[in-house]
């Protein structure tokens, strides 16, 4: 144990965490805007996030043929490459999110099943996603060509904070925002809080329950695509089993922060962000995972409905 | 406008709460169905607005059979419900209950500041409470909130389910004045009630329901004085038939 690497390497610590906690919680919304509307734990989301990542790779490489010898690039170049990218990632998450709700979850509920059946499809589902994605890809990782030149914009001693960290938080930081202030401001946003909240009484309002269903697993499929595109930028690698642990630790800051609450999901992502990386600076990043895990079973013991569930109540989606 | 429902069946699982029910709400009645818990008076207005599937029979609206059109887009076509027990969106303001009211309309941005003008002339409460939570309200502003929202989608008929429950006197007296102001301002009604003694005042035609029957049918002002009535559902015979 190393405790003094949090007085020496505090803000170094503290940005990456945050740039962690925001991938968390930009995939968390997937799991929490699905739970609000339809009280099920979307297993498959960890599996949208792995195909965002592979709709990033694949764009990169095979639509712009960049290759790990391309150098990094700059200007509008770098703008346009980049946003091909994320639009890329986003809306591959976004429909193939649609499309499992189409196939695995609609029919089951049209036959008035229990949740436990969609839950077991959910998790049927993500089996077949990630299988479907092994065999495509032999079980080879990938690795994504460093578009952006990473250099360090503030250093901290001897530790720099690059700039591809600086991006994950400003630009999740912006998503969340607009999503939070979508489902608070819109008409389809107050459908998507009105069915959360009553799925009959939103029928009698003339609501169309299957669209709003969809709309809720475009938009949290389109976030978790977006944290793929982030998670490439920085991590620059992928394998079919890239969305388990950190599915995992995103259904985490879910369940810690209050499933089924936008706001939640935003305090969830980043305090299990900040925890992992002093955890792991402190215990060493072998028990990463252990903390994650820890914090799922105490919170699940001891506040199953989340840390921040009573005080944001309102902000329910 | 004309509802009209035949030989109506419905079931919950392989119980049958609804055992061949006919009733008839022409343009500009206040109709009212009574009768005693478990009567069947609930589904009927589910069943009316799509939320109970019908086994057999029909739901004729202004001629054409509505009863496998899907629960929202009754509402578009002018069949608007108030439900039991309210239900108002606890964790949004009174302004956006009444929004969503509007949801399915295309007009909705030009209709919004006139409705809503018309809703809080009915109930001026509401306006205080715009920006209020729907949770926080009390009881009687939530049925205030639940009927304004109702109306919001400018309904050919509104169905109107238990609206007294849980008020208070002065309050059910206030709820049932507006209920026949919004009548008289050419909205059709069907109005479930427990508290006859009201419902038969206000009302111009009722049915008595028993167990999933319909047993009487007549105009509300005959009830009042009817013998059978009185003793079951009105004045102290109510609790020693029940």
């Amino acid at each position: 144990m190393n405790f003094s690497v949090v007085v020496s390497q505090f803000w170094p610590l503290l940005i990456n965490g945050l740039a962690l906690g925001f991938i968390y919680v930009l995939i968390s919304l997937g799991y929490t805007m699905v739970y609000g509307v339809l009280r099920l734990i979307n297993f498959a989301n960890s599996e949208i996030f792995m195909v965002g990542t592979f709709a990033t790779v694949i764009v990169s490489r095979n639509f712009f043929g960049f290759n790990q010898d391309t150098d990094p690039l700059s200007g509008f170049k770098l703008f346009f490459a980049m946003g091909a990218c994320l639009v890329a990632s986003m809306l591959v998450s976004g429909v193939t999110a649609v499309i499992v709700e189409l196939v695995a979850y609609r029919r089951l509920r049209a036959k008035g099943t229990n949740r436990l059946a969609s839950l077991i499809s959910a998790i049927g589902v993500s089996i077949i996603l990630q299988e479907g994605v092994r065999i495509l890809t032999h079980s080879v990782p990938m690795s994504n060509p460093r578009l952006l030149r990473k250099f360090s914009v503030v250093t901290f001693g001897d530790v720099g904070i690059r700039v591809d960290t600086l991006l994950v938080i400003v630009f999740a930081a912006v998503l969340f925002f607009s999503v939070d202030r979508f489902v608070n401001k819109t008409l389809l946003g107050k459908a998507i809080r009105a069915v959360s909240m009553s799925e009959e009484t939103s029928k009698l309002m003339g609501i169309n329950l299957n669209r709003v269903i969809s709309a809720t697993f475009l938009i949290g499929g389109s976030m978790t695509g977006a944290a793929a595109f982030l998670y490439e930028t920085v991590y620059e690698n992928t394998k079919y089993n890239v969305g388990f642990s950190i599915g995992l630790a995103a259904f985490t800051a879910a369940v810690l922060g209050g499933i089924g609450n936008l706001r939640g999901a935003f305090y969830g992502g980043l305090s299990l962000g900040l925890l992992e990386q002093f955890a792991a600076a402190i215990l060493g990043t072998q028990w990463k995972a252990v903390t994650v895990f820890l914090v799922l079973v105490m919170v699940l013991l001891f506040k199953p409905n989340g840390l921040f569930g009573e005080a944001v109540q309102q902000t329910r989606v | 406008m004309r509802l009209e429902i035949k030989d109506l069946h419905v079931f919950y699982g392989k119980i049958e709460a609804i055992k061949g029910i006919s009733v008839t709400v022409n343009q500009g009645e206040i109709v009212t169905l009574i009768g005693a818990n478990g009567a069947g008076k609930t589904t009927m207005l589910k069943t009316i607005s799509g939320l109970r599937p019908v086994a057999s029979g029909q739901i004729l609206f202004d001629g054409q059979d509505i009863s496998k059109v899907s629960a929202h887009d009754r509402v578009s076509l002018g069949i608007s419900q108030a439900p039991e027990g309210r239900g108002i969106f606890p964790g949004m303001t009174v302004l956006e209950n009444l929004e969503i009211g509007k949801y399915f309309r295309k007009e909705r941005k030009n209709e919004m500041s006139e409705d809503l003008e018309k809703v809080y002339h009915l109930f001026p409460r509401l306006k205080e409470r715009a920006t209020q939570a729907g949770g926080t309200l009390s009881g009687g502003e939530q049925q205030m909130l639940a009927i304004g929202r109702a109306l919001m989608a400018r309904p050919k008929v509104l169905l109107l389910d238990e609206p007294s429950m849980g008020l208070a006197p002065m309050m059910i007296a206030n709820i049932f004045r507006i209920i026949t102001e919004i009548n008289q301002s050419g909205t059709t009604i069907l109005l479930v009630e427990q508290n006859a003694q009201q419902a038969l005042q206000r009302a111009h035609r009722a049915y008595v329901l028993e167990t999933g029957h319909v047993v009487k049918e007549a105009k509300a002002s005959d009830l009042l004085n009817d013998p059978d009535v009185k003793a079951a559902y009105l004045g102290t015979g109510a609790a020693a038939a029940h």
